[in-house]
């Protein structure tokens, strides 16, 4: 097992560094730094030196991948690829343009990214799960379809919508929770709960249907059959036999985002005003802040990977047939 | 000539997108098994409802894509600079009506107060310039209005309606046993709507007008093609490299194999949103950077629009990819595709056409199912300020600029709730199709 988990984790390092480069050759091939200079300090009216100060600024000064100019080692460590790309490992992102650390602001945005996308990972699964098997305990029926065209509906509607939706009604009409914002400890809780149930409401379509399917597929085994056969009522066949196997897909299913849980939601973060990474993203995005749009590139895929390898351990975890090697 | 017609490069692809269908459509009649599955979609009354409000999208869209610059009067063979559609032609009334700010749906004053200088002064909601114009001061006739006009819209509908159920006559003459009813109940639905709309489109804004004035319903109109493009476009730009990726690694094995596998689990590692982020803020710069590449405004919308397909392209094949890999890999060790290669078949004529044929279905299915979701990408993208050109209308900017006016008290509700059914209306009938589509296609479905 642990010999499996390194060599996995030796794996991953190809991949990360395929993201790594993906990414330099985005921001820094594709456009020089002098493009994006000239971008940020608007098209027409730049004066040479007003780039060179801008470049100077955040380190885009240095050659690409070579440095002639300095000694020894630093021929490669005095470059944009060492000093953006390479450090990147150490997790040392640099600065953002407000000059406070990336690193260090992304420790402080973790908090409430999870605060918000815990709830909805837990809930969401869970108000999922009980919907597709309602579906499946009246599957055939009137109320199966009547379910099944509710999902594909949910699912028709753009997540912008459930937000909009639920701000306007919850926070407006009913004036029962303020609209954005956020606050430390306890009180955080009015502020979460609707990003919560928006967000569930949001997913719970696409992901009901999904596990129907599984759940159906389940049903048609032959323990279930087996099962029946022996006189088990069908709730007992649903809720002991078909829910505890068609959970192995499931559960392992929803591993491999566990990790990017930390990234948040930008969507959800944006409109409602929580200070946490997916904010800090869209408010990047907007102030066309390369660098920590490139850090959080960076950390989403590291996190994605590491969601990867979560997955294939948990395979054995549920599935004793299953040997890593 | 009157105008000049304009091919700009998103309507090229659409016209080949469109060229490709009616090939493809063509083709499967000619193979045995893709008739058969096609048949099956037709005979689904959700299959062919959902294709009927399809294909009234897609003639919204096709009427939006035929662009031409209008000749400018005088002597001089000179063209305007703003390109339009044929649809701008048709809704010519609606896009140039244009008020003031905010009217609510069917108004007839404005909906915010201002200081008017007749005689008594003081601050009231003013007149529209054309909103129920044609009922002068006799505002007290407009629910009579209204109603006449519904109603001849509505008698409009239902003789568009039966003309349509004549000219369609021989076509299902030709292909009996499929659920026409469905589609024809669609259309009659699709009929009634849009008559009313369209005779109270004359003298009244039937979806209220937005923030500078422009008429909502126009919009709303406008905004399909752009959905429909994403949607389409981004899947036929990705289409060739997945497909070939896909059979190679499947086929070669080996590194090259090993190669196609790390590229992209690699894409596929980064999270799609930050990779289209970084992706459109760099085009962002490349196009700022090199104002000279374009020579219209609409053009630069273009490429961006084409740039946006590209980048949601690359983040999206790859499950395409990974996919058409598994079934080759499969398809690779059958007795048929053994027997070719004893035979001593070349390996691109086994892929051409023993494997290719073999793998089209997922193709399908994946074209039919990533459809909606692209719809809907592109609002969140566009919101989110990654998505089209801010002048491109598109769900997106729409959404995004009524987002702000729930604030008003009272709201201005109309121009979200427009976006909201057009969008709800084209991702639903997408949905339902791509259903249709995968049960009909996927082997393992029970016959």
């Amino acid at each position: 097992m642990l010999a499996y988990l390194i060599r996995r984790l030796f794996y991953a390092l190809p991949i990360l560094i395929g993201v790594n480069v993906i990414t330099f050759a985005l921001f820094f091939v594709v456009n020089t730094p002098d493009d994006m200079a000239r971008m940020q300090l608007g098209v027409k009216h730049v004066t040479p030196e007003a780039i060179v100060k801008w470049k100077a600024e955040r380190g885009y000064d240095r050659p690409l991948f070579w440095n002639d100019a300095a000694p020894g080692a630093g021929r490669l460590t005095q470059t944009i690829f060492f000093t953006k790309s390479v450090k990147m490992f150490a997790l040392d992102f640099g600065r953002a343009d407000d000059g406070r650390d990336i690193a260090r602001e992304i420790g402080l945005r973790m908090g409430p990214s999870l605060a918000v996308a815990v709830p909805v990972f837990a809930l969401g699964l869970f108000a999922a799960i009980s919907f597709a098997l309602l579906l499946v305990y009246f599957r055939a029926t009137y109320l199966d379809f009547a379910g099944v065209v509710l999902c594909v509906a949910m699912m028709s509607i753009s997540g912008l919508f459930y937000i909009i939706g639920g701000q306007w009604l919850v926070s407006k009409v009913w004036h029962l929770v303020p609209i954005s914002g956020y606050a430390e400890g306890l009180t955080a809780a009015k502020f979460i709960i609707l990003p919560v149930i928006v967000s569930v409401l949001a997913g719970i379509g696409s992901s009901a249907r999904w596990y129907r399917t599984i759940f159906l597929e389940e049903t048609t085994r032959d323990y279930v059959r087996t099962a029946r056969a022996k006189g088990l009522s069908e709730r007992l066949v649903l809720f002991r036999h078909v829910l505890r196997n068609a959970l192995i897909p499931i559960l392992t299913g929803a591993v491999v985002v566990i990790p990017t849980l930390f990234m948040g939601s930008l969507l959800i973060e944006a409109f409602f005003g929580i200070p946490g990474l997916g904010s800090y993203t869209i408010d990047a995005i907007n102030a066309q802040d390369f660098a920590v749009v490139r850090a959080m590139v960076f950390i989403g895929s590291a996190l994605y990977i590491v969601g990867l390898l979560l997955t294939d351990i948990s395979y054995t975890l549920v599935d004793p047939r299953i040997r890593l090697q | 000539m009157m105008f000049k017609p304009v091919l700009l490069w998103s309507d090229a692809l659409f016209f080949l997108l469109l060229a490709a269908a009616l090939g493809g459509v063509a083709w499967a009649a000619r193979v045995e098994h893709l008739r058969v599955a096609w048949r099956r979609v037709g005979q689904s009354r959700t299959g062919m409802a959902a294709a009927t409000l399809l294909l009234a999208f897609v003639a919204v869209g096709l009427l939006d894509s035929l662009h031409y610059r209008e000749r400018l009067p005088g002597e001089k063979e000179a063209y305007a600079v703003e390109v339009r559609s044929a649809l701008d032609a048709l809704l010519s009334g609606l896009r140039t009506r244009t008020e003031k700010t905010y009217s609510a749906p069917l108004a007839t004053h404005s909906f915010a107060k201002e200081t008017l200088d007749a005689e008594g002064g003081g601050r009231d909601f003013p007149r529209l310039k054309y909103g129920g114009a044609h009922l002068g001061d006799d505002l007290a006739g407009q629910g009579a209005d209204l109603l006449v006009r519904t109603v001849q819209g509505l008698g409009i509908g239902m003789v568009a309606w039966l003309a349509l159920w004549l000219a369609s006559a021989p076509l299902r003459r030709a292909a009996p046993g499929l659920a026409w009813n469905a589609a024809l109940v669609t259309l009659l639905a699709l009929c009634l709507v849009a008559g009313p709309v369209a005779a109270l489109a004359q003298g009244y804004h039937v979806l209220g007008t937005d923030k500078v004035g422009q008429d909502v319903l126009y919009l709303t109109l406008k905004s399909i093609r752009t959905g429909l493009l994403i949607g389409t476009l981004t899947t036929l730009i990705m289409l060739p490299a997945a497909v070939f990726l896909g059979l190679l690694a499947g086929y070669a094995g080996g590194w090259l194999d090993d190669v196609i596998q790390y590229v992209y689990t690699t894409l596929n590692s980064i999270p799609g949103v930050l990779l289209i982020a970084a992706a459109v803020l760099m085009m962002q710069v490349m196009i700022d950077t090199h104002p000279d590449w374009f020579a219209t405004s609409a053009e630069r919308a273009d490429a961006r629009l084409l740039a946006l397909c590209a980048i949601l392209g690359i983040t999206s094949w790859t499950g395409l990819c990974r996919l058409l890999r598994g079934e080759t890999l499969k398809l690779r060790e059958l007795e048929y595709v053994q027997a070719a290669r004893a035979l001593g078949v070349s390996d691109l004529r086994i892929l051409s056409r023993h494997i290719l044929p073999n793998v089209m279905h997922i193709v399908m299915i994946a074209i039919v199912m990533d459809f909606s979701g692209l719809v809907l990408a592109e609002a969140v993208l566009s919101y989110v300020g990654i998505g089209v050109d801010p002048n491109t209308i598109s769900f997106g900017t729409m959404i995004n600029t009524a987002r702000m006016e729930l604030a008003r008290e009272p709201m201005v509700w109309w121009s979200l709730a427009a976006a909201f059914v057009f969008m709800f209306a084209l991702v639903l009938a997408a949905n339902l199709f791509a259903d249709v589509v995968r049960d009909a296609f996927d082997p393992r479905a029970a016959r």
